[in-house]
């Protein structure tokens, strides 16, 4: 997995609430048997003024001038600032490749549905929940300036505005631990293999109608 | 101390480890796959060159892809290529892996959330999981079920594992006697209502109350598989004498020899007397009437008597801004009767409401009517082939077709308009589905919530009408 310690980028603000993952990544482009190119489709409906379809070249397409992704002022962005409940929905991994595609590392928002939450992490993205004052201010902050860049630096914890404002953010020591270091998950579980065959063999005298059942 | 919840019961009897820094390793007894989110989970578990590790713990079937009209051509004749590379797909790991899969003309194949519990996989007890959101279905059975991404698709498969954290404990408790006419999905229409899209967010949700006890089986998958919509990735009801008798006889329910056993175990499945509980949310089952959502989220809902809301009057800023922007996608107008909604299409199917009930429901409504002459058409698509077998044995089929409606193969079908079953651009349409978002069920389409027997009333009037009007008439 991507490693993530600091990172510095121009910012981008969605300003809705309750952004949903057919939204960040819509159903067609689910057809996909790879994890990769989802970029282009990030925000197809929003960002585009016509219907998008797989495997098209987008380059073409006429562009929705209102989309913030969109927007001169905002190209290059790589942080993503948003409103409650970002990530809601469907539990498509496709979201967060969706947006690591596109370049974004980081989307910082007052809540995220759980599953997005999580799926981030699985794929070097980092979300950042800071409370709603804070969010308003930075939306307010972004909207003032063009070129407004955030840092985020997960070692400190802290989200550091242009003019040196902290923000401290939590996030759970091992996730934290597996970004840091760009660890594989599944790697470490593998290395407890001794306690999940200790507990199937446990499960198994238990709940013996449990194995072997499906086949 | 304090009793244990039921989601506490069911956290502890699958930890297989609590590490140091507040993660938890918890064992997953079921996994069900299908064509859309585990293409990735298989190239990974290659390219890593690991197997899986309990192949009799999965099964698979193909159901957001798969086309609903004839098919006896098989997955060769699935006329969009890109659809057609997803299902075979499925089909090839599960070959290479041998996991047990229902293939798209087995009359077992289904969507994912009807096919588990039909066939016994889900059982009272069970860790589930599934790379879709809806897996809180499962819930409805005193199992842990969620769903997950395809990251932790692969994790499981390699490991039977996910590294997770506890979620916090809320009981939604409906007590009363539900009025006739009003349906499991009215209630959890309602619920979504009540708490709102994110209410439920870090916490599992128990359903609890005397309404919970008189609701069936597939009423309770109904009210499970729409936790998620609140914001919870678990949905759970305890386990009582009508869940230990829909396990009987099912294929892969325990042996007669494990029975007894098992059956003892899973009494066990309820929340203690003193358990705990983080929240509790109390509604009354005689406030509940047939519901109906107006916007473009399941929290965007009102009783079907009541009146598309007013962004002036909402004093929240940020929600005005949302209530508006909904009007304007869905073409409605502030304070519009919802009754005065005209439909272009209907869809009867889904993972929340396509069982055996949900066809009667709306056959039952149907029967000796016909579709309005606005509704370009209306589809009833159910949940498994055994459904459809069940239901043509009953006739459902002809009184259906009879009135007009469309008669299909299973799958998710206009749920997702992931295959070619789609709306319009600015078609409304009258859904038993789960969500409402934006171009969910085609780009442009207006999708409003309901129940199977108000979407059948929308489909023979045009309109949206109080089903118990209709059917009392
Ligand atoms: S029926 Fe709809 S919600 Fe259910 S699994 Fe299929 S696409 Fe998802």
């Amino acid at each position: 997995m991507k490693k993530f310690t600091s990172h510095t980028g121009i910012t981008a603000p969605l300003d809705r609430a309750n952004v949903d993952t057919d939204m960040i990544i819509p159903k067609q482009f689910l057809k996909s048997i790879k994890r990769s190119g989802f970029g282009p489709n990030l925000f197809d409906e929003l960002r585009y003024m016509d219907e998008g379809q797989p495997d098209q070249d987008c380059s073409g397409r006429p562009l929705n001038p209102d989309f913030v992704l969109n927007q001169a002022r905002y190209q290059g962005a790589s942080i993503m600032l948003a409103r409650e409940n970002f990530g809601c929905g469907s539990s498509r991994e496709h979201a967060p490749w969706a947006l690591d595609d596109f370049g974004i590392r980081c989307v910082i928002a007052p809540s995220f549905a759980d599953i997005f939450y999580n799926n981030c992490f699985k794929n070097g993205l980092l979300p950042i929940v800071l409370d709603e004052a804070q969010v308003d201010q930075l939306f307010k902050e972004v909207e003032a300036e063009q070129g407004y860049q955030l840092t985020v630096d997960l070692e400190r914890q802290v989200v550091v505005t242009p003019s040196g404002t902290e923000f401290a953010f939590d996030v759970d020591a091992f996730r934290k631990h597996c970004l840091l270091n760009g660890l594989d998950d599944i790697g470490l579980t593998l290395q407890q293999a001794d306690d999940i065959k200790a507990y199937e063999t446990r499960r198994r005298q238990e709940a013996p109608w449990l194995f072997d059942a499906i086949k | 101390m304090a009793g244990k919840t039921l989601y506490d019961k069911l956290w502890d009897q699958h930890l297989v480890r609590q590490n140091e820094d507040g993660s938890s390793l918890i064992y997953i007894d079921r996994q069900i796959l299908h064509e859309v989110t585990s293409p990735q989970a298989f190239e990974g578990l290659r390219l890593a060159g690991r197997q899986p590790w309990r192949i009799d713990a999965n099964l698979a079937t193909p159901d957001h892809n798969v086309p609903t009209t004839a098919r006896s051509g098989g997955v060769d004749e699935i006329v969009d290529p890109v659809s057609r590379i997803q299902v075979k797909t499925l089909d090839q790991n599960c070959d290479d892996f041998d996991i047990v899969e229902f293939k798209m003309n087995d009359t077992r194949q289904g969507i994912v959330h009807v096919v588990g519990p039909e066939q016994g996989m889900t059982l009272p007890g069970t860790t589930v999981v599934c790379g879709d959101s809806h897996t809180s279905t499962h819930g409805a059975f005193g199992a842990l079920a969620h769903g997950i991404g395809t990251s932790e698709v692969e994790h499981v498969l390699a490991t039977q594992c996910l590294i997770a954290k506890k979620m916090k404990n809320m009981l939604v408790r409906v007590d009363g006697e539900l009025g006739a006419g009003v349906t499991a999905k009215d209630v959890v229409l309602h619920i979504i209502g009540v708490i709102g899209t994110a209410g439920g967010t870090g916490y599992a949700i128990e359903f609890g109350g005397s309404a919970m006890r008189s609701i069936t089986m597939e009423g309770r998958m109904t009210i499970c598989n729409m936790a998620i919509e609140a914001g919870a990735r678990v949905g759970l009801v305890a386990v009582d004498e009508a869940t230990i008798d829909y396990f009987k006889g099912r294929p892969f329910s325990p042996s007669e020899a494990q029975w007894d056993a098992a059956v003892a175990a899973w009494r066990e499945l309820v929340s203690d007397d003193d358990a705990q509980f983080d929240k509790v949310v109390e509604i009354k089952a005689e406030d509940i009437i047939p519901q109906v959502t107006w916007g473009t989220s399941p929290e965007m809902v009102v009783d079907v008597k009541s009146t598309v809301p007013d962004p002036d009057k909402e004093a929240d800023p940020v929600k005005a801004d949302g209530i508006r922007r909904a009007l304007s996608y869905m073409g409605l107008s502030a304070n519009q009767k919802i009754t005065d909604i005209a439909l272009d299409r209907v869809f009867i199917g889904s993972c929340t409401n396509s069982r055996i009930e949900d066809m009667r429901a709306a056959a039952a409504v149907v029967k000796g009517r016909k579709v309005a002459d606005n509704v370009k058409q209306a589809l009833v698509v159910p949940g498994s082939g055994l459904v459809k077998a069940q239901a043509e044995e009953e006739g459902l089929d002809k009184i259906f077709i009879e009135a007009g409606l469309e008669w299909r193969e299973p799958g998710c079908s206009m749920c997702l308009a992931m295959n070619p079953d789609k709306l319009g651009n600015g078609e409304h349409c009258a859904s038993t589905s789960n969500r409402n978002f934006e171009g969910r069920q085609g780009f442009g389409g207006r999708t409003h919530l309901v129940s199977p027997a108000m979407a059948a009333a929308a489909a023979v009037t045009g309109h949206f009408v109080d089903v118990r009007e209709l059917v009392a008439e």
